[in-house]
């Protein structure tokens, strides 16, 4: 509801740091589940999240596409899963 | 008459791919919500009254957690904050529209609308009608997530825990955030954000660990930009 208010009400630099936020929230969320198990230790060796979630990060950089990064790494997580874990 | 119809199906169509993540995650949000313990009608009405998956998400983990109303007002409210950011960039298509108008945008702006309607407003500023655009994007983005809410009820216990449909979460997080990676200044911060997260998910009191990672993460983003302009 920003644009209720006035048109130049940030300045230059709020607004830099404001590009910011996508990138300092997301991962909060983003990395705990990928690097910490079910009992809240860091899980670094039996851990298939953090492949596929590599994997897809190489895919969506490469392809820039949303979709494609989503499903590059549910297929490379279902695929580490059932072969070798 | 003509071209808002065509814009508003054009805000339609473009989202529509971007809809096919959201299905998934809107379910595995209605199951999670009845896993807890929450009735049909809190589970269905936070879909209807935040509209915001990140947020119903965190807020459930948080809930599950036992983290105080406090602790969950204040993180939902900061991972909000980035609806400030689509707002401040899209002042400059819309700020001419009624309230009325403005209103009903602002409700249905959500990321993947964001996404396809920040394109298309930039390729097209002398259409009059671009803001159907967003009403067309909004709008299916509100409906596939209710849709996707009342199937994650409705189904609940009967989707399979082995899928690891909850890892989707992380991914849609992940794509959306794919550009961010691009950017030097942009990983230093998200590192400082998911180690700071990592660590502060056992070390930090009362759940607050997305607080505090986001909050340090924005220091780390202030100290970049400060030096920024000081260089220019």
């Amino acid at each position: 509801m920003i644009f209720l208010l006035k048109k130049d009400i940030l300045s230059d630099k709020a607004k830099k740091i404001l590009s910011y936020v996508p990138s300092a929230i997301f991962p909060a969320i983003i990395f705990p589940p990928i690097f910490l198990d079910s009992e809240g230790s860091l899980d670094l060796e039996n851990n298939p999240k953090i492949l596929a979630a590599l994997f897809a990060i190489i895919v969506g950089y490469v392809s820039k596409n949303i979709i494609g990064t989503i499903f590059a790494g549910l297929i490379s997580y279902w695929f580490l899963i059932f072969v070798y874990y | 008459m003509n071209n808002k119809l065509k814009t508003l199906a054009k805000g339609i169509t473009d989202v529509g791919p971007l809809m096919i993540p959201v299905l998934p995650f809107g379910i595995i949000y209605g199951v999670i919500g009845m896993e807890l313990g929450l009735s049909a009608y809190m589970t269905f009405g936070m879909s209807i009254i935040i509209f915001g998956g990140a947020s119903q998400i965190v807020l459930l983990q948080l809930f599950s957690g036992g983290a105080s109303s406090f602790v969950i007002i204040t993180s939902v409210t900061a991972v909000n904050s980035r609806h400030l950011l689509y707002g401040a960039v899209f002042t400059e298509y819309l700020s001419h529209l009624k309230f009325l108008w403005k209103m009903i945008l602002s409700y249905v702006l959500i990321d993947q609308a964001f996404a396809v309607s920040n394109t298309f407003f930039k390729e097209n500023k002398d259409n009059k009608n671009k803001h159907y655009h967003l009403l067309g994007a909004g709008f299916t983005c509100w409906t596939i997530w209710q849709i996707s809410t009342i199937l994650g009820i409705v189904l609940g216990s009967v989707i399979p825990e082995k899928l690891g449909l909850s890892f989707t979460i992380s991914l849609t997080f992940l794509a959306i955030l794919i550009n961010d990676f691009r950017k030097f200044k942009n990983i230093i911060v998200i590192l400082v954000s998911g180690i700071v997260a990592t660590i502060g998910y056992n070390t930090v009191p009362f759940q607050g660990y997305i607080i505090v990672a986001s909050l340090t993460a924005l220091i780390a983003a202030t100290l970049l930009t400060i030096l920024d302009f000081k260089k220019n």
